[in-house]
């Protein structure tokens, strides 16, 4: 068993909390884990994107090798296809539909809803309404892991758990939004795939 | 404990009983520093882990904390090498006394630095043992091995990691930790003092454990040799590269003989083994071609060797598993392409940015002049080149800002402006700025100080508070040191004050400060959940 996951947004938008998630939900389940990290200047409103890798067997390479990956994880539609190169053909692709625009040339919507419709495993997500409708759109990440979830092999349970400890810092009201938008991402996907 | 690998070495370092930890931040260095100084039992232990100017200040501490008999860590990034190099070549003379290790991260591909210079070139410099980890639990181990290793020999330890390392991470079992040492003073007063009678000593006892540096290294457990019964083909497989070697060949089935080499010197019993047993090699490295290029050197090759300088693999940037699988000869599938829309997105001020103020205004006070006059240096402001301000015109190494302008106007570029941040100036842009004083080089000095060394996360600058200071104490005219807040409403005036000192004929020193808006914001963030509290 393994699942090799590219997690994928832009600067600020959480993937990193999204990988600490899987993470601690895959050492729950006593799996191999890697995960590579994006720090320095790209972190500054740019591409950031994290390589995660789940297996029952001890994993080597930090990078997931290209056309390999069983899912691209990304909070923003455009980040979503620069990754492609890492999926492998029976993959998933699964991605936030709404954009992050704060380049001059961000293209049309439409020509990139277009390609992403062209991988035939995808799943596109309107995040940041259902994190609004959830109460908070600062988890708009939350409500992509939990779009996501059916691709992981770890299980959901695990995932909410992992959550939960995650932002217990934070403080309860904190909590409860988080797993409200992960719960919401899950129900999406349940209605669209 | 699942840790970065450069939490890995923090953590390796702090069970090795290390009594201080010294360094300068650089991408991808910066969170071994940032790992000691969260830890609560290096806090408990006294551990001195506070950020040193530069990297040549954190080596020179790091030697004198050796000195005083206790094992001492230096961290940088691979540019910030060259920074050290006069102390970091030198200490391997003087040897050590506690234990020194010297951690490198280096950054091929260069996201976040201007080369991709691999230090195991400086390790062969410098004629010490050098440690590649290929995993974040040899990087806690190697740790641990370096300072043992350093303390037999009498020398420095240099650690060799890259950026997949550094900033990834995998589960560690750390190891008992080792008891912090007392204070001991070198046994011979004079080991540390380089007057060429001392020196050409000590400089032959490196040179007389050459052999048995190699000879470790032969003998290492983190150097492998696997030889195969029916194998013609031979991999020689460095640090990192061994796992995409093996992520290949998951099983462990290859269908070669394999060198795993993560401990220099080249110990040349093992290259020769496999390649004596091999028809051709093909060398996986990191970085530079460092070992194929000792191979394809051989005066007796009879054999092809394959890596980086015959074309097998690429001769810059990072290995990954696929290229590494062709080079392998597998037959792999060729990737998905990335869709021709797929527009870059690089980095951006942060929204309030004060930089983005600074250069707003410089660029309007340099019209009259003209573009190609302003010379800048290493920091978040260094996207000052990109549009839409387009406003510096050089950024190549800590502290050359200054100096460049200073040459610059030598050459008849008057004025000449440089734009340098607070930590860069405290860095090494101090010494520059003293030579434009001694001189009365016509250039303006924009300090544009935020309070921090941003880029890498905020920490704590060398300079804090004390920037204006630093000035006038190396000779800067009082009325030309001015100081500005570069917000949107002191536009106007911002201006006039550039265009003042750009039209003084003599060295002056714009101060614009106002704290970075991430930092602000933190602290904001901070203070608030402490009044819930």
């Amino acid at each position: 068993m393994k699942t090799d996951i590219v997690l994928a947004g832009v600067g600020g938008q959480g993937i990193l909390s999204i990988a600490a998630a899987i993470g601690l939900a895959a050492v729950k389940e006593n799996l191999y884990i890697k995960q590579s990290e994006i720090h320095g200047m790209s972190q500054k409103g740019g591409e950031v994107y994290s390589h995660l890798r789940l297996s029952d067997k001890p994993v080597y390479s930090d990078m997931i090798p290209l056309g390999q990956g069983d899912l691209i994880l990304s909070v923003e539609p455009l980040e979503s296809l620069r990754y492609l190169p890492f999926l492998k053909k029976e993959g998933w692709l699964v991605t936030n539909s709404k954009g992050y625009l704060n380049i001059p040339d961000y293209p049309e919507i439409e020509t990139l809803v277009k390609e992403i419709e062209k991988i035939p495993n995808h799943l596109l997500v309107d995040a940041d309404r259902i994190a609004r409708e959830a109460g908070s759109l600062k988890a708009a990440n939350m409500v992509m892991l939990g779009a996501a979830a059916p691709f992981i092999q770890v299980s959901e349970e695990n995932l909410e758990d992992a959550i939960r400890t995650l932002f217990a810092r934070k403080g309860e009201e904190v909590v409860e939004k988080n797993v409200k938008a992960f719960r919401a991402g899950m129900k999406e996907a349940g209605e669209v795939s | 404990m699942f840790l970065l690998g450069d939490e890995a070495v923090a953590q390796g370092a702090i069970d090795a009983g290390i009594s201080g930890c010294y360094a300068y931040p650089g991408t991808p260095s910066t969170e071994i520093m940032e790992y000691v100084q969260a830890s609560k039992t290096a806090q408990e232990g006294g551990i001195i882990r506070e950020w040193s100017a530069n990297e040549k200040t954190a080596m020179e501490a790091a030697l004198g904390m050796s000195y005083g008999g206790k094992r001492a860590m230096v961290c940088m990034k691979h540019v910030g090498l060259n920074v050290a190099a006069d102390p970091f070549i030198n200490a391997t003379i003087t040897g050590v006394n506690g234990g020194l290790l010297v951690v490198v991260a280096d950054d091929p591909s260069m996201h976040s630095s201007q080369n991709e210079q691999d230090s195991r070139y400086y390790g062969k410099f410098a004629q010490i043992p050098v440690l590649e980890p290929s995993s974040q639990q040899e990087a806690y181990n190697m740790v641990r091995v370096g300072f043992e290793l350093s303390e037999k020999y009498g020398v420095p330890v240099l650690v060799r990691l890259v950026t997949r390392i550094s900033h990834s991470r995998a589960a560690v079992v750390p190891e008992k930790p080792d008891r912090r040492k007392e204070l001991k003073l070198p046994q011979n007063l004079k080991q540390f003092v380089l007057l060429p009678s001392i020196a050409k000593g000590r400089y032959r006892k490196l040179l007389s454990s050459q052999h048995v540096f190699e000879e470790d290294a032969a003998e290492s457990a983190f150097n492998q040799l696997i030889l195969s019964e029916n194998a013609t083909k031979g991999v020689v497989a460095c640090g990192l590269a061994y796992n995409y070697m093996m992520e290949n060949f998951p099983e462990g089935d290859f269908p070669f003989h394999m060198l795993k080499l993560s401990h220099y010197p080249v110990p040349e019993q093992l290259i020769r083994a496999i390649y004596e047993r091999s028809e051709e090699l093909v060398v996986l490295e990191e970085g530079y071609p460092f070992l194929e290029d000792v191979l394809v050197g051989l005066p007796a090759k009879d054999k092809p060797v394959h890596g980086r300088l015959d074309g097998t693999l690429p001769r810059d940037g990072e290995l990954n598993p696929y290229l590494v699988g062709k080079a392998l000869g597998l037959p792999l599938e060729e990737p998905r392409g990335i869709p021709a829309v797929t527009v870059p997105r690089p980095p951006t001020f942060c929204p309030g940015c004060g930089h983005v103020d600074v250069y707003k205004a410089l660029n309007v006070a340099m019209e009259e002049y003209g573009p190609g006059r302003v010379f800048s240096d290493i920091g978040c402001y260094t996207l000052g080149a990109l549009p839409p301000y387009n406003a510096i015109n050089s950024c190549v190494d800590m502290g050359a800002s200054v100096t460049m302008a200073v040459g610059a106007a030598d050459a008849g570029l008057v004025p000449s402006v440089a734009v340098i941040g607070d930590s860069t100036f405290t860095h090494s842009g101090m010494t520059g700025l003293l030579d434009a004083v001694n001189k009365k080089s016509p250039v303006t000095v924009i300090i544009s100080d935020n309070d921090a060394t941003a880029m890498t996360g905020g920490q704590i600058p060398a300079g804090l508070g004390k920037i204006e200071q630093i000035c006038l104490g190396l000779g800067v005219e009082k009325e030309h040191v001015r100081t500005i807040i570069p917000l949107r409403k002191n536009y106007g005036e911002n201006v006039e004050v550039m265009k003042e000192e750009i039209k003084y004929k003599g060295v002056s020193v714009i101060v614009a400060r106002r704290e970075c808006v991430r930092i602000l914001a933190d602290r904001k963030k901070k203070a608030k959940a402490g009044s819930e509290k």
